[in-house]
């Protein structure tokens, strides 16, 4: 069942400083579905355009993002739309009930000179007008539920430490049980043990809840770790789409094998190459495939055309002329 | 340097409104040399006049030329708050590099110090001080007297944006490759705050020549030499408002309207340029 | 104890620092002076044409170096200085000998202290909202207009708009009295006439202390609002669906106070001399008339009297909202 899908979709960041004019192409022909009841996984260095491509399926653009093509459908149940065209109004009535967000930065989404009951209290009485008990309740039985202590509501951001602060987020991303939710590098500012735990509780929510999750990091063995099906970004595009295990097994593009092989294994004491070079700067591409200079397999092919992403085997699709010559 | 200001000229209607009025202002003041009245001689020209092709803005109850007279005294209002900014901009920007950059204990003491002078009430003192020497108050020494009161705020502004610079990655280089503080301060920071220099010096030129008309209006600074305080001070003395003179009184107050806001608005226009995130702003802004 | 030792020790060093440079400022500067302020008096008892005789001219030459506290070397001036500061002691007017400067200044306080508290509160407040909303909503064009008013007014001194006022509503449309506190003979009966009064001659002063002081506080609160706006709180806040209402004022102008509160402790001292200046423009029978008449008589004892209690006042003044900051700001609160 596809809850998310859209076809061709382009945001740019348009820009003029002084009479300069600069556009950024973070988002440039991206169509994926997403289905419901699962982990779906977006990869990608910093800089590839994944938290532009969030917003946009979101519904947050606002100048100097600008989408030039493509729809963002939803099929929430029986509710059908398009974030893009949605009233501000309606965009309201969507989000927190049937999509919600987990930031980048989560450290500092919460406001520092409030309590974190507060911000529960902002975020449910914006959707539903409930009475203060009922509030109690529904607050105290979602923390709970997430294994949060409920003493956390009557402090203050900067008393909490990371890991809990990202938690809170979560749980206040979470308190009116949306069918979709959009976590933008959950983890990424955290250490090693704590990122564990906040990766399990995503998890866990899921599980409960059996919604969706989509899961933006450059982190592959989180990836790894929890996604059922994963997309891999690079300059704007979706390069290679399969289940995970198909991914990981079985990479196709030259760069998606970058990615793995930059990947520990345990027991495995081999050097690990990394792609070469860097990703190009997104307001100036290089023609053809982004990603043909610092491919070691590159044609004259490569520089001149764009690959499109075609399905290579069952569910595995890659944009790129090794794979789809071989098909 | 010239490349921005032509990108505000184009850009920013402040920007273009400050320049032209100061260029304005400078015009005039250069006038002044030529001037055919001596501003401290009276009655050179017939009294009370209104304005006429003659006199452009009219002559005073002391017999001089309005229009004459205020070019005398946009000069020395100019003159006096260069005077005061130079020494002024000395005191800050050594204390803001000092207490930004070397930080700890001495930062610490000599933040204290500064704030003691943003805090202190100083139209108070500087009256106190101006009343004690009064008859030596002229152009040099007053703006020696306000140069010295008026660094405290701008060694803060400047401290801060030196703290900030201090954390970024390009200070690291430079200090672990062996570069001196000094040389770190001249080739590293002084790039990033020298328009910002510019900035606060715009505004305490402001606050300089607001100070000197507000002494001038009590009597305090050497009456004879015009100034755009001293000509408000003659004119309100003489009870131009009550007789109907309103071109004598109006044309400080209006030159002085002029130059604060024209100054006003350049720093604005100079410290947003530099800050990118209004840049942006202003550009959704046009946008709508 | 960590917010005693990194918050209010620092600032009770601070007021007392400032104390002490201001009143040390104070005892020099008068000392500097080229003509002696006790030969100055007896020309004047001179000049007054009574004949004295040497012997009590030398008597009263004594009784006054010990009444300016001229008596001694410097450092013991200095510490006698000290003891008449505390004792709230200021000596005797030189114009109207030998009235005590502080029954002089005690007259003229309370008229500061409550135009001063009521316009200083009002513009902080009115220029808040104003430039938290005008921030916040940067491209609605009432705002650009609100913004381009306060940018007008925003550099004019205190001075030369309450001139400005004073030529508009006194002399070009004759509304509001000329000047002074109370109408010319009347009598201080506490009615409500005498308050409308008040009120009257207290309008023009007060409107453009709040004139300017509102363009103040609008333009740092509109430049604070519009980064604030762009911090990652407000960012979700808004994507989380929550009414503009509410991000105004419990994110972005709330948050955009606690700047604003340290601004008014910073500035309060040029607020106050802003209130000295226009005071004297429309003769209101404060501090700064007082100051003013003090000036142009030679009084250097009120003089010095004033600027004493002004340092005291707007330290403390300072002190006062520094120790209020904290119940504003749960981060120095709860560390």
């Amino acid at each position: 069942m596809t809850i998310l899908k859209t076809e061709n979709l382009k945001a740019y960041y348009i820009t003029e400083i002084f009479g300069i004019k600069r556009t950024v192409k973070a988002v440039d022909g991206v169509s994926i579905d997403i289905n419901n009841n699962e982990i779906f996984g977006i990869a990608g260095e910093s800089g590839c355009g994944k938290s532009t491509l969030i917003k946009t399926l979101l519904g947050i653009v606002k100048p100097p993002l600008t989408v030039l093509d493509g729809d963002v459908n939803y099929s929430i149940g029986d509710k059908k739309f398009n974030i893009l065209s949605l009233s501000p109004r309606e965009l309201k009535n969507i989000r927190w009930e049937y999509i919600s967000y987990i930031p980048q930065s989560s450290m500092s989404v919460l406001n520092p000179v409030r309590r974190i009951r507060d911000s529960f209290k902002s975020f449910i009485n914006a959707h539903k007008k409930i009475e203060k008990k009922e509030f109690k309740n529904l607050v105290e039985e979602h923390l709970n539920a997430l294994g949060l202590p409920i003493e956390v509501l009557n402090a203050y951001p900067h008393q909490l430490s990371g890991g809990m602060r990202q938690r809170v987020t979560i749980a206040l991303a979470t308190i009116l049980k949306p069918k979709v939710i959009f976590a933008d590098e959950p983890s990424t500012a955290l250490d090693v043990v704590v990122q564990r735990g906040v990766i399990q509780l995503l998890k866990d929510i899921q599980k409960e809840q059996k919604n969706t999750i989509i899961l933006v990091t450059h982190d592959m063995a989180i990836h790894a770790n929890i996604c059922d099906r994963i997309a891999i970004m690079y300059a704007g595009k979706i390069i290679e789409e399969a289940k995970t295990e198909e991914i990981f097994k079985n990479p196709l593009h030259p760069y998606t094998k970058y990615l793995i092989g930059s990947l520990p294994k345990i027991g495995d004491k081999s050097y690990r190459v990394s792609a070469p070079g860097s990703p190009p700067p997104l307001s100036n591409l290089p023609p053809g495939c982004s990603f043909h200079p610092r491919c070691p397999y590159v044609t004259e092919r490569c520089r001149k055309e764009i690959p499109s992403l075609v399905e290579a085997r069952d569910g595995h699709k890659v944009a790129c002329f090794l794979v789809s010559k071989e098909v | 340097m010239f490349s921005a200001i032509k990108d505000l000229l184009k850009y920013d209607k402040r920007f273009t409104f400050g320049f032209s009025v100061m260029t304005l202002m400078i015009f005039l003041a250069i006038l002044s040399f030529f001037s055919p009245y001596d501003p401290k001689v009276w009655n050179v020209v017939p009294r009370d006049m209104p304005p006429s092709l003659k006199h452009l803005l009219g002559t005073t109850s002391m017999g001089q030329d309005v229009f004459w007279l205020a070019t005398y005294a946009i000069r020395n209002s100019l003159l006096l708050s260069v005077i005061a900014v130079i020494i002024s901009r000395v005191i800050a920007i050594l204390l803001g590099l000092i207490t930004g950059y070397k930080g700890g204990f001495l930062d610490r003491f000599l933040m204290t110090i500064n704030d003691s002078f943003v805090i202190l009430p100083l139209l108070p003192i500087l009256i106190l001080i101006a009343s004690v020497i009064k008859g030596a108050l002229n152009i040099n020494n007053l703006g020696i007297l306000l140069g010295i009161f008026g660094w405290a705020w701008d060694a803060r502004v400047l401290r801060s944006q030196i703290l900030s610079l201090r954390e970024r990655e390009f200070t690291y280089t430079a200090k672990l490759s062996g570069m001196k503080t000094l040389s770190i301060i001249i080739k590293e920071y002084l790039p990033f705050i020298i328009p910002l220099i510019m900035a606060t010096a715009m505004n305490n030129m402001l606050w300089v020549i607001g100070m000197e008309v507000t002494l001038a209006i009590l009597g305090l600074s050497s009456l004879e030499i015009p100034t755009l305080g001293t000509m408000i001070h003659w004119s309100v003395n003489s009870q131009s408002l009550l007789l109907g003179i309103w071109w004598w009184i109006l044309t400080p107050v209006f030159i002085c309207i002029l130059l604060f806001i024209s100054l006003y608005m350049l720093s604005v226009s100079i410290s947003e340029f530099l800050d990118p995130r209004t840049r942006l702003q202003r550009i959704e802004v046009m946008k709508g | 104890m960590l917010f005693f030792k990194s918050y209010l020790l620092p600032r009770i060093i601070q007021y007392i620092v400032v104390i002490l440079i201001g009143t040390t400022v104070v005892f020099v500067v008068p000392r500097l002076m080229p003509t002696d302020p006790v030969q100055k008096t007896l020309e004047l008892v001179a000049l007054q044409g009574t004949y004295i005789d040497p012997e009590a001219v030398e008597k009263l030459r004594e009784t006054l170096k010990e009444l300016y506290g001229l008596k001694g070397t410097l450092f013991e001036q200095y510490i006698a200085f000290w003891k008449r500061l505390f004792k709230g002691d200021f000596g005797p007017s030189f114009a109207q000998f030998p009235t005590p400067v502080m029954d002089l200044i005690r007259i003229s306080l309370p008229w500061t202290t409550v135009l001063l508290l009521l316009t200083t509160t009002l513009s902080w407040v009115i220029g808040n909202i104003l430039g938290g909303l005008a921030g916040y909503f940067s491209n609605q064009r009432w705002a650009r207009v609100l913004e381009g008013v306060a940018m007008v007014i925003r550099p004019v001194p205190y001075y030369i708009v309450a001139l400005g006022l004073l030529i508009i509503f006194a002399f070009a449309f004759p509304i509001f009295p000329v000047g002074g506190g109370l109408s010319v003979g009347r009598e201080l009966h506490l009615t409500l006439d005498l308050l409308l009064d008040i009120v009257r001659h207290a309008f023009l002063p007060a409107l453009s202390l709040v004139l300017v002081g509102s363009s103040v506080w609008f333009m740092t609160m509109r430049l604070l609002v519009s980064n604030i706006v762009r911090e990652d709180y407000v960012l979700y806040a808004q994507v989380g669906g929550i009414s503009d209402r509410e991000i105004v004022f419990r994110y972005t102008i709330r948050n955009a106070l606690l700047p604003q509160i340290t601004g008014l402790a910073l500035s309060l001292g040029q607020i106050f001399s802003g209130a000295l200046i226009t005071e004297q423009v429309f003769a209101y029978p404060g501090l700064g008339t007082l100051l003013y008449n003090s000036v142009s008589r030679g009084d250097y004892n009120l003089l010095m009297g004033i600027t004493l209690l002004s340092i005291i006042g707007i330290a403390t003044g300072v002190l006062i909202i520094d120790l209020i900051y904290p119940l504003f700001d749960p981060r120095i609160r709860y560390r």
